[in-house]
């Protein structure tokens, strides 16, 4: 469909020529202008963000570290990310994956199904630092809870939970009406049809749509600036005092006014964006291994 | 078009069945239960964020002793607390507008050459690498505007400041490079991809009849563009930089790194200051002190309740849109 087949231009006037031209070439300099700060970004973060990309980085803290010292890492932060993503997901994956089911399985055309439809779609467009600061007026302020990983969690998995429902939803869609209703033929009663036979059609799309989500929440800083707070001490409870995130870090890093600092958020930056990456080639390499069987 | 039919077709009677949850049994019913649950909770969650920091705003406001609105103060935290909105609301308007019109023309750009202008082979990859710079995470992007970015704009301020000083908008006494114009590029760079993805679809779904008619009436590929593919997709492409202005309106951590924040309201874009509410959450919160948190909760009702209107719109737009095609 793509791809306007150029059909010689000899009948066409001189001025239409031009412009025909001229849009070509606006059109091919607006793609470049689009490459030009991806490149730049990335090779930016790869080649200062190496200058400390060493195993001290990996396995140190930054406890002890004084301002102006050299040396530390970001281990306490990877430690955080980790933590607060898995739970996010935890917390996510479940209430996203079950509305799609909702959706497509039992509403469809319903009003509820409808509602639930609109406000995912008006969820996704929720800026971060309001579902950060939904948590801290809710559990930290109202609930009397204290910063922890966990509290950004639930920031994140609210930034989550749309990208999921609609990943999941989208890949429900595709699951072919024959598979339902051979099952029902069968006598399986409907949550067994959706658990045992839509889900795992589905499933591969699903992990796709997933990872694709766990990439997007592992760079948010905004929800948990406000939620998990800032430390440079190893914290390995989730549920218990302020963490630190690879975002965190960077910010943190970034605004202090010397270059040990600054290269220690550029090899931050690095590791971010490299797992992200790798998150998301894995998502487009499983999508492409196996297609959901569609009609 | 005809599978869309199909599946139309075959899930409507899947639909009739669907209005009952379940079969009766305990597990059917569970299920159906659970599945439905999900479904309100999340209408829960974006009624229990309006609500709560509705809650949280609501003593901070009746303790301003300015007006809420209309003051350009921010010091929530002094005896006599005196914060408004209007500079945060200024800041975060004018960069995001400056971002929307810098970034939607090349967006469209970049949808049309995808779509129509590059090698067929290579359109999905294309794509891909338009995806990638909405992977990067933000803070990256923060990092990168204010090492790398703000020297360069710094002397493109000066040029500007020099060349076309007389110009209000690039006047002032003092350009650097933690300006508006700054932000707004950045800004820019970030909602370039969800602009240019969802004009990609839309230009997609243009009837192929459209296109033939067209070329067969001996239209140029511009032609063509202009005749059959932009007035298909005029809605589709208004929805979509109203998802990216969306974006850019709560975009927080990559303004609050590159834009050096100060007061006022001014038009001079070249100058470094300006604020935005998310801009100004994530700066001062740490040294908030209780009423200063409710403050900054109250700044974030407000952007909440026009990111909110802003997406419902452009949602619409597209729901109206798909009633027709």
């Amino acid at each position: 469909m793509s791809t306007l087949n150029q059909a010689s231009l000899r009948g066409v006037s001189a001025g239409r020529k031009v412009k025909d031209r001229i849009v070509q070439v606006l059109v091919y300099v607006a793609f470049l202008l689009a490459v030009i700060p991806l490149l730049s970004v990335l090779w930016t973060v790869v080649s200062k963000g190496a200058k400390r990309f060493d195993p001290d980085f990996f396995t140190h803290s930054l406890n002890g570290i004084g301002a102006n010292d050299a040396g530390g890492g970001a281990y306490h932060a990877i430690i955080g990310t980790v933590e607060q993503v898995a739970l996010a997901s935890v917390i996510a994956i479940p209430i996203g994956v079950l509305t799609a089911v909702y959706l497509v399985e039992y509403g469809r055309d319903s009003r509820l199904a409808k509602l639930v439809s609109f406000f995912v779609d008006v969820m996704t467009g929720l800026p971060s630092i309001v579902a950060g600061l939904f948590i801290l007026a809710f559990w930290l302020l109202l609930l009397g809870f204290s910063y922890s990983g966990f509290a950004g969690a639930m920031a994140l998995s609210i930034l989550m939970m749309p990208t999921v429902v609609r990943a999941a939803e989208e890949m429900l869609k595709l699951v072919p009406n024959d598979l339902r209703e051979a099952s029902y033929a069968l006598g399986v009663p409907r949550w067994r049809t959706i658990c045992f036979v839509i889900l795992p059609t589905a499933f591969t799309g699903i992990i796709t749509g997933i990872m694709l989500a766990i990439a997007r929440v592992m760079g948010e800083t905004a929800p948990l600036l406000l939620t998990v707070f800032v430390t440079s001490a190893i914290n390995n409870n989730p549920f218990q005092g302020p963490q630190m995130a690879l975002p965190l870090f960077i910010f943190d890093q970034a605004q202090r006014p010397n270059d040990v600092a600054i290269n220690r958020a550029w090899a931050a930056a690095l590791t971010l964006i490299v797992i992200i990456m790798l998150l998301n080639l894995v998502a487009r390499v499983i999508a492409r291994l196996r297609k959901p069987v569609s009609r | 078009m005809t599978s869309e039919t199909l599946e139309q077709g075959a899930t409507g009677s899947l639909g009739e069945r669907g209005r009952r949850l379940s079969t009766g049994r305990l597990g059917d019913r569970l299920f159906g239960i659970s599945a439905r649950g999900s479904g309100i909770l999340l209408l829960l969650i974006i009624a229990a964020i309006a609500v709560f920091l509705i809650a949280k705003a609501v003593p901070a406001l009746k303790a301003d002793k300015a007006n809420f609105l209309t003051s350009q103060e921010w010091n929530p935290d002094a005896a006599q607390p005196r914060f408004g909105v209007l500079q945060l609301a200024w800041g975060t308007l004018l960069s995001s507008f400056m971002a929307l019109i810098l970034a939607t023309p090349v967006a469209i750009g970049i949808a049309l050459f995808i779509a129509y202008y590059s090698p067929r082979r290579l359109a999905s990859g294309l794509g891909y690498v338009v995806d990638l710079l909405a992977a990067v995470p933000s803070v990256v992007y923060g990092l990168w505007g204010l090492q790398f970015f703000v020297p360069k704009m710094a002397s493109v301020a000066n040029f500007l400041h020099d060349h076309l000083g007389w110009i209000p908008l690039f006047g002032g006494d003092n350009v650097g490079g933690q300006s508006i114009l700054t932000a707004a590029i950045v800004l820019a760079i970030m909602i370039l991809p969800i602009i240019s993805s969802i004009s990609r679809e839309v230009f997609l779904q243009v009837p192929r009849a459209n296109i033939e008619a067209a070329l067969a009436l001996g239209a140029t590929r511009w032609e063509v563009i202009r005749m059959a593919v932009l007035p298909f997709g005029r809605s589709g492409m208004v929805s979509a930089a109203m998802l990216g202005l969306g974006r850019a309106l709560g975009e927080t951590i990559a303004v609050a790194m590159v834009l050096s924040t100060a007061g006022g309201i001014s038009l001079r874009i070249l100058k470094p200051g300006g604020n935005t509410f998310a801009a100004n959450i994530a700066n001062t919160f740490g040294m908030a002190g209780n009423l200063g948190r409710g403050a900054l909760i109250a700044s974030g009702l407000v952007l909440f309740v026009i990111t909110l209107l802003v997406n419902m719109l452009a949602r619409a737009i597209v729901a109206r849109r798909k009633e027709f095609v």
